[in-house]
């Protein structure tokens, strides 16, 4: 066998783009950070041990945000389990801190420190308590340490970008499918909206609205995509009995899709949905990893083994490859392209539910001109339009690439007409660049 | 009379493809009013001789003279300015556009930029009289019969004031009227001073028709003679005239019990009433001229086209063929004519080629294990010789002889009971063909049957235990005694 290397770059080549454009935006996005939470938490309260031993006398100040009452929490939770007395906890306004810290100096106590975040350290209230507040002795403010980090490549912003992601890498998958056998399928976009707006509708009206037990949600889901994998094998009967060609028939269930879509939801927005369907699309239970994230993820693993190891992927790529040759040896064509185009629409029909799970309600907007985006990851992700070549991972890839591009340039303040200009050049030089690899 | 150049001249043409020299010093001349017919068996560089007429090939060497002043075609559209019409067997119309749009087609007669369609009109019913066509000229072409849009094609010919006509194969889809008409049709033209070639199989017309006959073989000129000096006979010799040279390993199976049979065979013009049988251990050779239904046949068998009628037996079981996948069940085995297209993916691996007809017997579960794929395609890498460089190797990259052994291998690994060679040696060398060969011998020893269809008469008696001859879509011979049959007689029964 030849050297691995040369041939896992062929395969992948897109992903060397792909660390580059991270690397690119890390360095760009370089900039001072103030932890912020639980992380701002364990650096103050360990700095306070540090100073003042175990018997410290502390005060905790911190604004009213989500991520300040983390703070708090784990602060205080942190000097309390290291025997640190704490006095007082000021949550909001400066105000309240000048009322807490009359109230300690009132009763006589003292004080070694103020536990603040990056804001509340800035307080006025603060910043000359050795004239305000003689008796309480000479507390330190410690707020946590800034340091220097790209704001891409905080955790958060990762999530971001895998969650921003997953529904169009998802339906990415089917697309790989369809276009490995020298297919496309324009109607995932709608069939998108269209599951969402029926999944929506059947959470509603059958499942019991607002009061939906995950049961009846999960079913009313099930029933969205199977539908949408019905519209799938429509088009793929379509392609293969009447040979028409997939672009038209596509095309064709793009508007019925669409229009189907429209007058399910009755042009509004679906939202009588429980609290609880969110689950999907915003939850995070695996090692607080989106739930979508994980998803996609296991599904590429699966679709990567279907691909590469099984019967099943060896008759998509040789169809796409040489349609008669695969005839002649025996392939079932109808079956196999039948399996694709179903496989596409049932995984867009997952992503309708996904993205109605992100949104809490279903609409017939939803999905609009994700077609394009779907094919642009799968070709940036080095397969080839006229069908027999292709890898899942390199679709994933190219999914990740749209999607860095963006963030990357949402982080740096290019404005959206601008971005689109950017995306739409960065997906021909990405194409050209794949091509002029595998001409080598 | 002595010193009128001659309307056409072709001198020392020479053409070579990669691994084939087409054309090999070839000239050819015609005269003004005379029908000249240019005889050669398959592959004898008549097309390729008339594509660098019709300016679509460049010739490597040799000139082309018009009147006496040589010229250089370097496009169609060359050959064209200067009086030359080609018409192909597959015409060049537009199928979408009306018979009056297609003669105009590239040479549009326009006024200001506008095409003058009530003067186009004119000129078409013009030509439409001269050529007694009596259909609309505003028909779209796709609606025209065939012998309809050949006349379309010659207008478009005389459209542009064409000197020289060449027809390839005129009359092969034309009924017996249709024929007679146009040959009224070439002796007007013939008398207007066109100098015409006509390329034909049926040597019948080519006594009712020509003037002159020049004979190719192996892209050489090799008889060039009138009308009245040559007998039908002298003709088929002088096309085959190839020496039996090629090696073929002895034959030494006695054929048993008939395995494959078929009858009734039907489809379109193409197969018309086929019927026979192949014997257990049995090589039955189908010849016959290209176009002749010998791929047609086969397809048929196959499930690979829809067939009109026909029943089909394999060892006495009735078999309800529809499609590839179902000959394959049955135990059949199909190597294309066309490797490239038909035969291999070519973009991927060897090793995925040779798997693709195997995945069922090769995968549990859905999944394909890939370390028997690849122990058993390494046994047909040894068996067959196959050169290549590892299993990962790309198909189309491999010499043709490689290829028909990968073809092969993934044929013999299904054990198939019946098996298709479609010109099994066609672009392959000669060390690789008399390993196919034995190829095939082998196989007929271990109690296959084999249909072989080779356009290589030669091959054809040297492998075959029996011959069937084809022409037009029907059985026109059967020769049993293949030691003593002769390349003439085959040749005599392809020609019909």
């Amino acid at each position: 066998m030849k050297n691995p290397l040369p041939r896992f770059l062929a395969d992948y080549g897109m992903m060397l783009v792909l660390f580059l454009l991270c690397g690119f935006f890390s360095v760009v996005t370089h900039s001072e950070q103030s932890p912020t939470g639980e992380a701002a938490a364990k650096q103050v309260a360990t700095a306070i041990q540090k100073q003042f031993g175990t018997q410290a006398r502390v005060l905790i100040a911190a604004s009213d945000q989500p991520d300040d009452a983390a703070f708090v929490g784990k602060t205080e939770r942190d000097l309390l389990a290291s025997g640190a007395q704490v006095l007082a906890v000021v949550k909001g306004e400066p105000k309240a801190a000048r009322e807490a810290l009359q109230k300690i100096a009132a009763s006589g106590g003292t004080l070694d420190a103020i536990a603040c975040t990056q804001v509340t350290g800035a307080w006025l209230v603060f910043s000359d308590l050795k004239v305000d507040f003689p008796t309480l002795g000479e507390p330190r403010i410690i707020v946590p340490q800034r340091y220097r980090w790209p704001n891409f490549l905080k955790r958060e912003n990762l999530l971001n970008i895998a969650n921003q992601i997953a529904v169009i890498a998802i339906v990415a998958i089917g697309m790989t499918m369809v276009i490995v056998t020298g297919g496309i399928d324009l109607s995932v976009g709608s069939l998108l909206a269209l599951s969402a707006v029926l999944a929506a509708r059947f959470i509603r009206d059958f499942a019991g609205g607002l009061d939906a037990s995950p049961a009846g949600m999960f079913l009313a889901c099930l029933a969205a995509i199977l539908l949408c994998g019905c519209v799938g094998a429509f088009s793929g009967a379509m392609i293969t009995r009447f040979s028409i060609p997939p672009f038209i028939v596509t095309l064709a269930m793009m508007l019925v899709g669409s229009g189907l879509a429209y007058l399910l939801a009755k042009g509004q927005s679906i939202y009588q949905i429980p609290d609880s369907f969110v689950w999907l699309g915003r939850g995070a239970d695996l090692f607080n990893l989106p739930n979508a994230v994980v998803l996609m993820v296991v599904l590429y693993a699966l679709a990567h083994v279907l691909m590469s190891r099984m019967k099943q992927g060896r008759y998509l790529y040789a169809v796409g490859g040489n349609r008669e040759a695969a005839r002649l040896s025996g392939v079932p064509v109808q079956r196999v392209l039948m399996f694709a185009y179903v496989a596409s629409a049932l995984l867009a029909g997952l992503g309708g539910v996904i993205m109605a799970s992100q949104l809490k309600s279903g609409s017939a907007t939803y999905g609009n001109m994700y077609e394009l985006y779907v094919i642009a990851a799968v070709v940036v992700g080095g397969t080839s339009l006229s069908g027999g070549e292709g890898k899942m991972l390199g679709t994933l890839t190219g999914a990740f690439t749209i999607a860095v591009i963006q963030n990357g340039m949402n982080l740096t303040n290019v404005e959206s007409y601008t971005q689109k200009v950017v995306l739409g050049l960065v997906i021909l030089g990405a194409v050209l660049l794949d091509q002029s690899r595998q001409r080598q | 009379m002595t010193e009128t150049p001659p309307l056409l001249e072709m001198r020392g043409i020479v053409k070579a493809f990669p691994g084939v020299q087409a054309l090999r010093r070839v000239n050819l001349r015609v005269r003004s009013g005379e029908v000249l017919v240019l005889l050669g068996e398959n592959g004898a560089g008549k097309s390729t001789l008339m594509k660098v007429l019709g300016g679509s090939q460049h010739a490597d060497e040799g000139e082309i003279l018009i009147e006496g002043r040589a010229t250089r075609f370097n496009s169609p559209h060359d050959a064209r300015r200067a009086g030359v019409a080609v018409i192909y067997q597959e015409f060049n119309l537009v199928p979408a556009l009306t018979a009056v749009e297609n003669i105009f087609l590239g040479q549009e007669q326009t006024r200001a930029g506008f095409v003058a369609q009530k003067q186009e009109r004119r000129r078409a019913a013009e030509l439409f009289a001269r050529l007694g066509a009596k259909f609309d000229p505003d028909t779209p072409c796709r609606r025209l019969t065939t012998a309809q849009q050949q006349l379309v094609e010659i207008a478009k010919a005389l459209a542009f004031e064409a000197r020289i006509l060449v027809m390839d194969e005129p009359s092969a889809a034309l009924t017996a009227h249709e024929v007679a008409h146009l040959f009224e049709l070439i002796r007007d033209l013939k008398r207007h001073g066109l100098g015409i070639i006509y390329i034909s199989h049926r040597l019948d017309e080519v006594f009712t028709i020509a003037d002159r006959v020049s004979i190719l073989r192996d892209g050489q000129n090799v008889d060039d003679r009138s009308i009245h000096q040559i007998t039908r006979q002298e003709m088929i010799e002088q096309m085959v005239g190839r020496e039996l040279n090629d090696e073929f390993p002895a034959r030494t199976v006695k054929p048993g019990a008939p395995r494959l049979e078929v009858s009734g065979l039907r489809r379109g013009r193409a197969v018309r009433d086929v019927s026979f049988a192949v014997r257990r251990g049995e090589i039955l050779a189908l010849t016959g001229l290209v176009g002749a239904g010998r791929t047609e046949t086969v397809r048929l068998i196959f499930g690979a086209d829809p067939r009109e009628a026909g029943e089909i037996r394999l060892d006495g079981k009735l078999l309800a063929i529809r499609s590839p996948q179902e000959a394959i069940a049955a135990g059949m085995g199909l190597l294309t004519e066309d490797r490239k297209l038909q035969g291999l993916v070519l973009g991927h691996s060897v090793r995925e080629n040779f798997a693709l007809p195997n995945l069922t017997e090769l995968s549990r579960h859905g999944f394909v294990q890939l370390g028997r794929e690849r122990a058993d395609f390494a046994r047909y890498i040894d068996l067959l010789k196959i050169k290549v460089p590892h299993q990962e190797q790309r198909a189309g990259n491999l010499s043709g002889g490689n290829q028909q052994k990968v073809v092969l291998a993934k044929w013999l690994a299904r054990n198939c009971e019946v098996l298709f060679f479609d010109e099994p040696t066609r672009g392959i060398d000669v060390g690789a063909k008399y390993e196919i060969y034995q190829l095939m011998n082998d196989l007929a020893a271990a109690g296959k049957a084999i249909v072989m269809i080779s356009s290589e008469l030669p091959e054809v008696l040297g492998m075959a235990d029996r011959i069937l001859v084809l022409h037009e879509g029907q059985i026109t011979g059967e020769i049993r005694d293949v030691r003593r049959a002769t390349q003439e007689q085959i040749m005599e029964l392809a020609v019909a």
